[in-house]
Parts: structure tokens; sequence; C-alpha cells
């Protein structure tokens, strides 16, 4: 198990490098991003060689590519242009974004496993074919336009909340933007348990755990359950660093100063720093969450097991 | 089940770690409405670090505009120079200035402002090592050449143009006549700092201190700033609420449903898209008044194939192509205004703005404009192709709509076609490196409200934001003639009859002068924006 772990971290080391380099990469593609800090005219050639000098671009990007890797290993992601160290920008956007993805994978587990249970055990009932034909909707409708219509239904007509989120982004604020951030991937969990559900639902432990006499309640959850759950623990996995990173759409309809906002605002002022920055620390949520998926598998199912 | 232990305690562990980092975040005040007589106001993330002589894009002049006074102040309803710390600017020459500083002015530190708050700023603003993206405007002053020389190391830490005569007294020589000079010095770059920026730079960032009639109670970067009414203000433009909140939005979409749901108080600019309802939504509470912007459409005259004989022709042809009421009324839904000049209706007649000064070449003539591209030679290139960057200010609209109506004019489906870029990096970096092989978007929103500022930066040989690299040697005659004209409105004439030069060689198609937008709620009055398209925040009242 130990080296089973070590092993998959120091798997990540080569993935790490990969990613950033190519994020670096693509970044310094897009061109000189000191043309675009003047504003509609052109920076002053002294100016813009003096910036240029501070923010290293004029080295070879190999070199660029060396000393960033050399600072971030000392904990330095550099400076943003607007003066701001990225180490400080990760460390207002990410709480905020990890708040929202854990009320959004809180949602995921909580109505989507449920939902699916539900149907799954009234396979062809309507409860099943009305969550159904839900998920369906859920999965089509974009996700922009169901935090539009949200925002404008509960923000502006009922004013149950407010439209937007406080710099604060509290726990309360952001049940709606996770709600609308989750639904798509909760309609993926329902449908997933639902299936899987209904399949294990005729396994041999299932109709022995009955035979045996077991509470209805105690087969479901300890046998029946706990065997499905797998599929669903690795589509949730998968997605905590899909919801960090792809969250932008959310995040500006709502007003969420994370972890897609700033990575927008890097795109569009292409600050290689923040970009790279911000990547760097997905990249390495992605692993461990990766990680945690596969340490769960031995939870669940003690079958499977690395030695 | 001995592994099963283990794992289940490896991933309770990291599960408590994950929990642990979500609670670290956070603790900052802030949020809502602020105070009773606080305006919230939506706000952009400044691009640039908050220093006078280093920000020059509207959400961080914005702070500046009330948190600094300089040594002018444009009237918000004339544009027109007004002393504010000046007690008096003397010349005799249009090149030596004597400045005299009201005396009795302070920071909102306590330091009291004097000539030498402004003689440091200006020193620092113009110096290469500090970086300052605005530190051209200090190019003017004798000795600019030697504190921020084009290549190399400064071989001097100030200007020598700049000498303090007493506490309250300075002079300035500029390296060549400029008679507007004392009008340009209402700019945020030209704004007095005091010690405790240079004392502790880092904390002066983190907390700017200023001397005009707000101080900054808080800020947290990237979300709010907290501005509260200054009361020991000496000025006679004191705050007229308590103080304002500036809120960052991710969208001006979001920021304009906040103002509708009665949880914001101010947006001055109300999305493109919000245009249609804006009437139905605020009733009176919409504001929209020219600004000192107007759009044009560059050309690349460093391609051969735009600048050979009779192309001026082609010019004028595709400005005669372009239906610029239609595309005001129906895409910007009159945020816009058909352009008939260089410059922009702001300036007023007295400072030069000329309606009509284009004439026919600005009107809409398709078949006239077909004539006239023919006649010099036809479309380079056989196509059009319009640059712009895709990223912002939604530009494929009209670009895409300026096209529809040069191929109308041409009998041409493929006359015209928009060249979207990325990023306004990229755009711009193209744009320096003169990549650009058609027309592209070109917008210009004025420093100060001076005619100056909308030709020669623009226009002048090697200018700086002579991007298409035009070049013609009347037109910067006029100009040097029209700087060293110490009567105010020959010097104007003059620069008109330099505008005269830029239409006859249509050096540029001017589009249309531009709107500021603003909405707000039932809580605020006398709202207004001045000729920068910003709101004059110390002058709204709060009921």
């Amino acid at each position: 198990m130990g080296r089973y772990v070590i092993r998959r971290l120091l798997q990540m080391i080569p993935v790490f490098i990969g990613a950033t380099l190519l994020i670096f990469l693509m970044v310094n593609v897009m061109g000189d991003p000191i043309a675009g800090l003047c504003g509609e005219r052109q920076c002053d050639p002294a100016t813009a060689t003096q910036l240029r000098k501070e923010f290293g671009l004029d080295q070879p990007v190999w070199q660029q590519y060396l000393t960033y890797m050399g600072n971030v290993f000392t904990g330095d992601f550099g400076t943003a242009f607007n003066g701001q160290p990225v180490t400080e920008l990760m460390g207002s956007a990410f709480p905020v974004t990890i708040r929202l993805t854990i009320v959004a994978i809180l949602f995921e587990i909580v109505i989507g496993i449920t939902l699916g249970v539900i149907t799954g055990l009234r396979r062809g009932r309507p409860v099943d074919s009305g969550v159904l034909l839900l998920t369906l909707v859920v999965i089509s409708v974009p996700t922009f336009v169901t935090g539009l219509l949200l925002q404008l239904l509960l923000g502006v007509e009922w004013g149950w909340i407010k439209p937007s989120v406080s710099p604060d982004a509290a726990f309360g604020e952001l049940i709606v933007p996770g709600l609308v951030l989750a639904s798509v991937s909760l309609a993926y969990v329902t449908r997933l348990t639902r299936t899987s559900i209904a399949e294990n639902r005729r396994s041999d432990y299932v109709r022995t755990a009955v035979a045996k006499g077991l509470p209805r309640r105690r087969v479901i959850t300890k046998h029946l359950l706990r065997n499905s759950l797998i599929p669903v623990v690795t589509f949730i996995g998968t997605d905590i660093g899909a919801l960090m990173g792809g969250a932008i759409v959310t995040e500006r309809i709502f007003n969420i100063h994370g972890v897609g906002y700033q990575l927008y605002q890097g795109i569009l002022r292409q600050n290689t720093q923040t970009v790279v920055g911000f990547v760097t620390v997905l990249v390495i949520v992605f692993l461990v969450a990766n990680l945690l998926v596969d340490l769960l598998y031995a939870v669940l199912d003690p079958r499977i097991r690395y030695a | 089940m001995r592994g099963a232990t283990h794992a289940r305690w490896a991933a309770a562990a990291a599960a408590v770690a994950l929990a642990a980092t979500a609670c670290g975040g956070g603790g900052s005040n802030g949020g809502g409405g602020g105070g009773s007589g606080v305006v919230s106001s939506s706000w952009g993330d400044p691009q640039n670090p908050l220093e006078p002589a280093n920000t020059n894009e509207v959400q961080g002049g914005k702070v500046l505009d009330m948190i600094f006074r300089g040594l002018k102040r444009y009237d918000a309803k004339t544009g027109a120079a007004q002393d504010m710390l000046a007690q008096k600017i003397d010349t005799s020459d249009s090149q030596n200035f004597t400045i005299t500083v009201k005396s009795g002015w302070k920071f909102s530190n306590g330091e009291a402002v004097t000539a030498q708050s402004f003689v440091d700023a200006w020193n620092y603003g113009a110096s290469l090592k500090n970086n300052q993206k605005n530190a051209y405007f200090f190019g003017y002053i004798d000795g600019y050449d030697k504190v921020h020389p084009d290549t190399g190391t400064q071989s001097a830490d100030k200007l020598s143009g700049l000498k303090v005569t007493g506490t309250d007294t300075f002079t300035v020589k500029l390296n060549q006549k400029f008679s507007t000079f004392p009008d340009t010095l209402g700019y945020v770059a030209y704004a007095p700092l005091p010690k405790a920026f240079f004392d502790d730079h880092a904390a002066w960032l983190k907390k700017p201190v200023g001397n005009g009639p707000y101080s900054v109670d808080s800020y947290t970067k990237g979300s709010l700033m907290s501005l509260r009414k200054w009361d020991g203000y000496p000025g006679t433009d004191k705050a007229q609420n308590d103080g304002v909140d500036l809120k960052v939005y991710t969208d001006n979409n979001t920021a304009y449903t906040d103002l509708i749901a009665g949880n914001l108080d101010l947006v001055d600019d109300v999305p493109a898209s919000q245009l249609k309802n804006v009437k139905s939504d605020l009733g009176g509470r919409y504001i929209n008044t020219p600004a000192g912007i107007i759009q044009t459409l560059a050309f690349p005259f460093y391609d051969k194939n735009w600048d050979k004989s009779g192309s001026e022709k082609v010019r004028k042809g595709l400005s005669m192509a372009i239906d610029r009421d239609q595309i005001t009324n129906t895409i910007f839904q009159k945020t816009r205004t058909p352009a008939t000049d260089w410059t922009s209706p702001v300036l007023g007649k007295a400072g030069g703005f000329q309606d009509g000064l284009c004439g026919g070449s600005c009107t809409y003539n398709p078949t006239e404009a077909k004539k006239l591209i023919q006649e010099g030679g036809g479309l380079p290139g056989g196509q059009l192709k319009i640059s712009y960057n895709a990223d912002t200010g939604s530009h494929k609209e009209w670009v895409d709509a300026v096209c529809h109506s040069v191929n109308n004019a041409m009998g041409d489906d493929k006359a015209c076609v928009g060249n979207p870029i990325g990023t306004f990096a990229d755009f711009r970096n193209q744009i320096t490196q003169h990549k650009m092989s058609g027309p592209f978007r070109a917008g210009w929103q004025m420093d100060y409200p001076l005619i100056q500022n909308f030709l020669q930066p623009l226009y002048y040989t090697n200018a700086s934001s002579n991007d298409g690299k035009w070049s013609n040697k009347d037109f910067d005659k006029l100009v040097d003639r029209a700087n060293a004209e110490t009567d105010r409105a020959k010097a104007v004439s003059l620069f008109q009859q330099a505008e005269g030069v830029v239409r006859d060689n249509m050096a540029a198609i001017p589009l249309w002068y531009q709107n500021g937008s603003a909405g707000y709620s039932d809580r605020v009055s006398n709202v207004a924006l001045n000729q920068f398209s910003v709101p004059v925040y110390n002058e709204i009242k709060v009921s």
C-alpha cells in the first residue's frame, strides 16, 4: 500500500513537468504580453524593454522555464502584471473555488446518489422515468443558461438570494452557484448510480443477503450500495479537478473571484506567471484527486488492493 | 482486512487535509452595500499597480480621480481645465513656466502638499528605472532624454527642467514650445505624491494615500476597494456622500443584474446586450452622454499597397461605403454617434471640435464609394481585411457590419472580411511589429480635453500612437506652429488646419464618437459622467 502511494506520487513528477512546460510554451506562442500592457497606445520602447527584463521575458523560453521552475520549488510563483505575487492571487482564489467545489460535490453526493438509489430500485416506475427525463433536461441545457435563469428568478424576480456573491464567498452564498456548477455532473451521478444499482440488484450476493433475512436497509446500504459506488466514486473523483478548473462560466455569472476568474484574467492579459501558476496547482489537484479515488476503491471493495 | 484499514486511514487523512485548506481562506470583511451614505459602484480589476504615472486605463484612473487632485482639474460639464491646486501658472514664451501651488493643502496622512511634492512625483514618473507606463507624459520637460533614454540606461535621475524655487513655487522648462501645456496638467500622471510614497512604496501600494476628497479605507486587491469621505479635505469639491465602495465584477452583466436587484447603486458600463432593456429597467436613471473617445479605422502606411499615389481615393471611398447611421442605431443602440471629424464633441466648438469637417467623405454614398475605390486602383490585394481583437469590447459585431456595408457598396460578397485576433495583447503585438496588411480597429480615449491630444499622438510623424506610421510634412509643420502659438484660439485654429490635412489624405477613417453609459439605483441622485466617461463620484448624493 505504502509503496503504491509512493509510486503514484513519483509518477506525478513527469506529469507535472510536462504539463507546466506545455502551458508555458502555449502562453509564449501568443506573443509579447508587454504590448497589451499600455492600452491602445504603444509602450515607449525603453519602458517596454525594462518591463520585459523585470518579468524575465527577454530570456529565451527554455531559460525562462528553468528559472520559473527553480523559483516554483522555493515557493515563488512570480508576480502578476498588477504587481501582486501570484501566490497572493492563489491565496485569495483557491479557498473560494474549493468552497464552491465542496458545495458542488456535496450536491452530487447527496442528491445524485439518493436519486440514483431511488430510481435504481424502482426501475420502470413513474419516479424512475420522471428522474430520467429530468436528468436528460439538465444535461442538455448549458450551464450558463441554468445559471442566468436561476440568477434572474431567485435573485431579481423573487429576491431570495443576492444575484452576486460577495468577496467573502461564504458557504451560504455559494449554495445556488454550487448547485448550478454541480447540475450536469449531478445528472450523470444519478444515472450512473441508477444503472449500477439496477445491475447489482440481481447479483448473487444481494440475493444471499436477502435470503439470510437481513433487513432491507442493511442490504441496500452495506451490500448493494457499497458495491455499486465504484464507478460513481471514479466519476466524482475526476470531477473534483474538472469542477475547480472549469468553474469559469459559473464564476463569471455569479461574480465569484475564484480560480476560473483569475485564469481568465491571466489569459486575457497574457500573464504567463498567473496562468502557469494556477494550472500547475490544478494539475496537482487532478493528480491527488485521482490518487484518492484509487485509495477509496480499497475501502469500498477489499478485493481491490494494491500491494 | 489490513490493507483496507490502511487505505481507509489514508483516504480520511487526505480528506481532512482538503477540508483544512478550504477553511483557511476568507476572513476579509467587505461585502454588502456598505453604510447608509455609501455609494456602491461596479469596478474592474486595474491592470497595473495603482500609481498616478503608471495608470493608463479607466479602472485604475477612477480611483486616482477620487483620491488625487492635481494642479488643474477638468470641469465635468465643459471639460475646461480649471485651477485646482495651482495658484497661478505663468509663462512669457510658452516654454518656461512658473507654477505657484496653493498653500494649505494636505495629503490625507497629514503631510503638506508643496512644490516639492509635485517635482518628486514628476521625477519619479519620468525615471526609466521606475517602469511607469505614462512616463512619456513628461517627455516635453527638459532633460527627459537623460532620465528616460530610448535605449540604454539613464544618465540622470532627475529632470533638469524642474526646479523648486520655494515652498510653493517651482519652474518647468520644456524642450519645445507647448502653449497648451498648463491645460494638460489636469491629467492624473501629474498628481503630487506624499513622502510616504517614496519611504515605503509597498505599503503605499497596499493602501494609496492622496490629497483628494476621498481616502482609501481598505483595499482587497481584485475584489473590493472602500473609499471614505476625507473630512480634512480642503478643496471646494468635497464629497457629497460618505464614501464609495468599488466592487470588482467578473462580468458587467452581473453588475447590471445586481443593479436591477437593488444590490448595487451604480454601474458605469451598461453591457451592450442590455441596452435594449435599459430604458424599461431603469427609466430616467440611465445616462448616455458623449465621452472623449473616437473609434477609427487605421491603415498600415508601412505597407506599400496602402501608401501609393491614388490610395487616398481608396481610403475615402471606403469611408463613404460605411453606413455609420445604421450601424450606430442598430448595433450600438445610439450609444455611438457617427463621426464627422477626427476629434470629439466634448471639446466643444471653442476647443476645436468641428462638426462636419469630414464632409462628403464621411457621408454614406455607395455609388460614389465604388467609383472612388475603382479610380484609386481598387482594393489592395483584391480584398479588405479588417483586424480587431476578439476578446473584449464586442468588436466583432460592428466590424462585420462595416464589412457588410462595404460589400454592399462594392456589389461583392467577398470584398471585405473581418480578421479576428485572439487577445488584445496579441493584437497590439502585431500592430507594434507592423504586421498589419489591411485596416485595423483603432480607438482613442483622450488623456485631456484638448484638440492637440486627438491629433499629435496619432498622426504626427513617429508619434507614440501613430500605429499606422502615417507621415506628412504639412501636418507636422502645422502642429509645430500650433504648439508654439501662445494665443489659445489661434493655436486651436492651427490644429484644425492640421486636421484638414488628415482629412484630405484620409489618414484614418473616423467611425463614431463613443458615449459613456451608466445606470444607477433610486437610492442615489445627481449622477453624471465626465468627459472621460468616469462617474463624478464626489457629486453623487445618497438619499
